[in-house]
């Protein structure tokens, strides 16, 4: 019999896939373990860390890792609430602002025409490529020009600009038929109603996805605060996790616990986020070449 | 056609055109067009970050090339074997994984691509600890107990200081983490192929899934390719991180030394922007080379 030419997304299971299955399991697995095991961590009481030999499972799961966690911030002088509230109103306002200006952007770039427009386009897709630890320094020197130092800004606005979120946003907003704006032209509206209006319903999957990308560029960010920022007060939830599994208290194993509660404090809400939204950011993929 | 150009007509379109990609364009000039620009005037300076810079032309490009021995000897040929195993390497593997589950049913393939896309949302930093439990150096680590255990070594290695260890390890981290939105990129692009070319092509003479892969799906997805090979070399870079915040920078004996860990090295420790500044350029000029290759392989025409 001639190959008739596979199926691509299968409907259900078939005798095939197995082998499919086989070759990508163990793969799966071993990606999926180190984070099950932050997750047993972070939660082993005392006897378990110091246990010998180690053991990955936690039998006697407690919350003592969390506990210590608050202790150790409110004898450092700044309590742990403290860096939520900064972390938190620092990626509220640039996931915020980030996906006001890249939507409004990329209704400019794709459906409105003036001078320029193509430059900013191949710009923007060209800092693609710009990798963040490359432009570190200057930025630091910018960000220090501008007298931000110290300051909550130093820590929103560099983390604004997004250009893979406005590029994927954009390449989604091609897809809106021109049919659509014109209509709404010949109805009187102005481009503002049409951003509202017509464009923003219709790029929801765009906006979810580029609301995690840049909820994971700012949540985790710790750049910020470790260069720009001197002010304790100021600095980030990120920051102060990562200041826990540095060198000197991971060596000790309560310090190993505590780190591992952080870290899970870290992770947690990125893959909520991206399990809620995961149909709308393939849905984005979906349009996501370079031409 | 009419109706096409009357929309870019518009009087107010231009005004408004303007005004709407501003507040973006604004930010995107300020914090990342301007700091790329910078770094490549002040590679050709000497700035300490007190004093004005001073031009010195191509002198630290020259002190790269001719007098940095680590950045020779140890800092380049990690990061060119970094950036193959990871960088290419993990984006043929994206590429495997995602039409392997592609070919799997909704709900599985669902849950497996979450579970391989997780570890990039950790951007290596937030789970260092792990690496660094895991890799503990004495006989209480995971790793050593483990491989003590089923007697593979007798006694417990010392991970992140023995200088043979050191690169791979940061190697297999940074494989770990890859499967980001290049790999999600890839994925959707096969889900989206047109099934009739399949049927199409198994007319023509496709004999099976390999060249279906060789001869349909990547042909019809070149844009998606593209965008994940940009995304899969930029983020391999940027997980280089992780090395000086395993092993400490300078990492042990520069063995696992990345490009990255250079540039912190001389920017932050020893204030030496403008050499910094030019390891920058180089960096970035790498990612241009492989994004041409890139662009050669599936650009259109």
């Amino acid at each position: 019999m001639a190959y008739k030419g596979h199926k691509i997304n299968p409907n259900k299971f078939e005798k095939g896939q197995i082998k499919i299955m086989l070759a990508v399991l163990p793969l799966v697995i071993l990606t999926g373990l180190p984070i099950v095991f932050i997750v047993f961590h972070a939660f082993k009481p005392m006897q378990e860390l110091f246990a010998f030999p180690p053991k990955f499972i936690t039998t006697h799961p407690t919350l003592d890792n969390f506990r210590n966690l608050f202790k150790a911030s409110r004898s450092a002088g700044i309590p742990l609430s403290k860096y939520v509230f900064n972390s938190l109103m620092i990626t509220v306002a640039v996931v915020f602002s980030s996906l006001i200006f890249s939507t409004a952007a990329a209704y400019s770039l794709s459906k409105l025409k003036y001078k320029g427009r193509n430059a900013m386009m191949q710009i923007n897709q060209l800092a693609l490529m710009f990798v963040p630890v490359a432009v570190m320094i200057p930025r630091y020197l910018v960000v220090n020009v501008l007298g931000m130092t110290n300051t909550y800004w130093a820590q929103i606005l560099p983390l604004i600009p997004l250009p893979v979120a406005l590029f994927l946003v954009k390449q989604f907003v091609d897809q809106v038929p021109d049919s659509l704006i014109e209509a709404a032209y010949m109805d009187g509206a102005k481009e503002i109603h049409i951003y509202m209006k017509v464009i923003l319903p219709l790029i929801k999957p765009a906006i979810a996805t580029a609301a995690i990308l840049v909820f994971q560029q700012v949540w985790t960010n710790m750049e910020a605060s470790n260069y720009y920022v001197n002010d304790d007060g100021l600095k980030t939830l990120a920051f102060y996790m990562n200041t826990l599994t540095s060198a000197t208290t991971t060596n000790t194993v309560a310090g190993q616990g505590m780190s591992a509660a952080a870290s899970l404090i870290m992770f947690v809400p990125n893959l909520v986020l991206f399990c809620i939204l995961q149909k709308n950011v393939m849905n984005t993929m979906a349009h996501s070449g370079i031409k | 056609m009419i109706t096409k150009n009357k929309i870019g007509r518009r009087e107010r379109s231009n005004k408004a055109g303007y005004l709407f990609v501003l507040p973006y364009a604004l930010l995107f000039i300020i914090f990342i067009l301007m700091p790329v620009l910078l770094a490549v005037v002040l590679s050709f300076t000497n700035f300490n970050a007190i004093q004005f810079p001073k031009a010195v032309g191509f002198l630290n490009y020259i002190n790269l090339i001719t007098a940095d021995e680590t950045f020779m000897q140890y800092v380049l040929p990690n990061t060119v074997k970094y950036a193959l195993i990871v960088g290419v390497g993990g984006y043929v593997l994206a590429f495997l994984l995602a039409w392997a589950l592609a070919n799997l049913p909704k709900v599985p393939r669902t849950i497996f691509a979450l579970i391989l896309y997780s570890p990039s949302m950790t951007t290596g930093i937030a789970m260092t600890v792990l690496w660094k439990i895991i890799f503990t150096g004495d006989q209480t680590g995971y790793l050593n107990s483990w491989l003590m255990d089923i007697g593979v070594i007798n006694e417990p290695i010392i991970w992140l200081v023995n200088t043979d260890y050191l690169l791979p390890i940061v190697i297999l981290i940074g494989l770990w983490s890859s499967m980001g939105v290049g790999f999600l990129a890839i994925l959707a692009g096969i889900l989206n192929t047109d099934e009739s070319l399949y049927e199409a092509a198994a007319i023509d003479g496709v004999k099976n899934r390999f060249q279906e892969m060789l001869y349909v799906t990547i042909p019809s997805m070149r844009p998606q390719m593209l965008f994940a090979a940009v995304m899969q070399i930029v983020g391999a870079f940027q997980n280089g991180q992780i090395a000086s915040l395993l092993a400490g920078n300078p990492t042990p004996g520069y063995a696992a030394q990345l490009i990255v860990n250079h540039i912190e090295d001389y920017g932050f420790i020893r204030y030496e922007m403008g050499y910094a500044a030019a390891v920058s350029v180089v960096l970035l000029l790498i990612v241009q080379i492989f994004s041409t290759i890139s662009k050669r392989l599936f650009g259109e025409e």
